[in-house]
């Protein structure tokens, strides 16, 4: 089995290739160089393994939630390899790698998405020492999280930014944080390959990614409406 | 050979396919106006997320109902710049990792080379040197083209483009975005009864200034009964206005630089009262006059698929980055 995943939802930029069990992986933070390193990563990682892309047999992408511009980086260049090259892409959470790289038994991943809001998931190892989604991942504010009472390891950039809320809204289920680990691919790799042979690879026009936040202007009827509202007091 | 063009720039999705020999043999856009005119002007993370989901599925069928494969593309040209990051990424994203996966060259190409070579893909294509008029929504530029890539800027708008004093002027009459369509629709049941300036036409000089229009527009409009015959009045008043403002520093342009060759691309050359306003000028100059068919005054992928294939044949390729420049002025070609 030989693939590729790609990754920059952070202010990290990564590509690891995944060969029969073995992985490589190229990884800098660098918040504003990923549109001049990630094709150069990926055509170094195929070169040093004497490999052509078409010799894969899938690729994977961290699809979200992330920076959206980017996640668009990302699936664009996923979109345009597999198109290209015919191949299958697994879109795997950025939350979940996340969690991959450490594999506690469970985890509560906030990442900051600004605006008082945090990107959320429960994820749980399961018994193929997978991290799987417990629920769903939701954008929102920290008052709003639903968990299981159970104890947990936080993770993620959110509990950097909102640690004591978080803390305080988890009543102590939560006694360990990660706040500085990112995602990366090769976590994406090793979710991906987990994904690919449960079935989860999809043509390149169905790999999109995946914002959580949907609301991002409002019309001009819903402005009006707003208008009129504060002007009625 | 066969080059794709693929264009993402603002808020429409376009590409197509230009044959070395053949010319244009394929394209297709994707606008996505109607989404944003619920917001009353382009949105662009929606913008650039809409991109993203049509690109793919626009190429697939582009290829399919071209009856080609991907092994017979040789080159794939996209627009880097000027336009919306987010927009421009997605294109330039696809389409190097595109060329990287076809193991063809990528060429960047800029958005009004693209507009300003439009004509050329007319059966009657205009000769070298000429001066060229570029109106879009985001431009007005008077350049002396002398070939490919050796452009002299003669006069660009101070503050308003073209098609933003339209979509503006249109705005305050009440017509939906993007009003500049719309305004010239409704000019056509107007009256001669008011008079607009023709800004900056009485010093010497081929800038432009449009937002004093839009401004003289608010004013007519406030004083009058605002019924439907005013509206339409106004729109004819303003539309004349830009017309003939046009007109004289075209045919300015052409006494200075000499020559007798018009061009006139982007979206607001689509407008019929500009396209007779400047025709009836050409003639009086004993000139000649070529504009892109309308389907390609506005954005689209076949200017892009030719102004990358120029820049191809002129030895440019861009190397393995994902190349975007947001603000990218002509005179640094
Ligand atoms: N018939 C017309 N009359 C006047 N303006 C027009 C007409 N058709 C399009 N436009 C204007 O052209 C602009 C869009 O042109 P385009 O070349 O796509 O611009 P850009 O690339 O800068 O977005 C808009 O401002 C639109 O209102």
């Amino acid at each position: 089995m030989k693939l590729l995943a790609l990754d920059t939802s952070t202010e990290a930029c990564s590509a690891a290739l995944f060969i029969d069990g073995e992985i490589r992986q190229r990884f800098e933070i660098t918040p504003k160089a990923h549109t001049k390193l990630l094709l150069p990563m990926i055509e170094s990682l195929l070169a040093e393994a004497e490999l052509k892309l078409s010799q894969l047999d899938a690729l994977a992408f961290g699809c979200g939630p992330g920076s959206f511009t980017g996640l668009r980086i990302a699936t664009g260049v996923v979109q345009g390899l597999a198109f290209g090259a015919d191949l299958p892409i697994v879109p795997v959470s950025t939350l979940a790698a996340l969690a991959q790289n450490r594999l506690p038994e469970l985890a509560f991943v906030a990442t900051d998405a600004r605006i008082g809001e945090i990107f959320w998931g429960v994820y749980q190892r399961n018994t193929d020492g997978f991290m799987e989604l417990v629920g769903k991942e939701a954008v929102l504010p920290v008052e709003q999280i639903e968990f299981p009472a159970q104890s947990a390891l936080g993770m993620g950039s959110g509990w950097r930014v909102y640690k004591d809320e978080l803390l305080l809204k988890t009543e102590g289920f939560v006694t360990q944080i990660e706040s500085d680990i990112l995602p990366q691919s090769s976590t994406i790799a090793e979710l991906g390959v987990y994904g690919f042979q449960r079935g989860l690879g999809v043509a390149a026009e169905f790999a999109q990614p995946i914002y959580l936040r949907d609301k991002v202007a409002q019309t001009e009827i819903k402005r009006a409406q707003i208008r009129l509202k504060r002007e009625n007091g | 050979m066969y080059i794709l063009g693929i264009e993402t720039s603002c808020d429409e999705t376009g590409v197509a396919i230009y044959h070395s020999q053949r010319g244009l043999v394929h394209h297709l856009l994707y606008s996505q106006i109607e989404m944003h005119s619920e917001y009353g002007g382009v949105v662009p993370e929606l913008a650039s997320r809409d991109h993203i989901r049509k690109l793919i599925p626009l190429i697939k069928q582009l290829l399919h109902e071209s009856k080609l494969t991907k092994i017979d593309i040789t080159v794939i040209a996209y627009t880097a710049g000027p336009g919306l990051m987010g927009a421009l990424l997605v294109g330039a994203a696809t389409a190097q990792s595109l060329a990287f996966a076809w193991q063809i060259p990528a060429v960047a190409v800029h958005h009004m080379e693209g507009h300003l070579l439009a004509p050329m893909l007319e059966e009657n294509p205009p000769e070298f040197p000429f001066v060229a008029l570029l109106i879009s929504g985001g431009h007005t530029l008077l350049v002396k083209v002398e070939s490919i890539g050796n452009y002299e800027l003669l006069g660009e708008s101070l503050d308003d483009a073209a098609g933003e004093a339209f979509d503006k002027t249109a705005k305050l009459l009440g017509l939906n975005y993007p009003g500049g369509v719309k305004l010239s629709e409704l000019a056509k049941s107007g009256q001669v009864r008011f008079r607009f300036p023709r800004p900056m036409t009485d010093r010497p000089g081929l800038d432009f200034s449009f937002s004093g229009l839009k401004t003289f527009a608010l004013n007519t409009f406030q004083k009058c009964e605002k019924t439907d015959q005013d509206k339409a009045d106004i729109a004819l008043a303003f539309q004349n206005a830009v017309a003939e403002t046009l007109a004289i520093k075209c045919r300015r342009a052409l006494q200075q630089t000499d020559l007798k060759t018009l061009v006139v691309a982007g979206g607001v050359s689509a407008n019929t009262q500009i396209r007779t306003t400047l025709m009836a000028m050409i003639e009086k100059e004993n000139g000649q006059i070529f504009f892109p068919r309308p389907e390609f005054c506005t954005d689209n992928g076949a200017m892009i698929a030719y102004a990358g294939y120029q820049r191809f044949l002129m030895g440019e390729t861009q190397r393995l980055e994902i190349f975007a420049r947001p603000r990218w002025a002509m005179s640094e070609l």
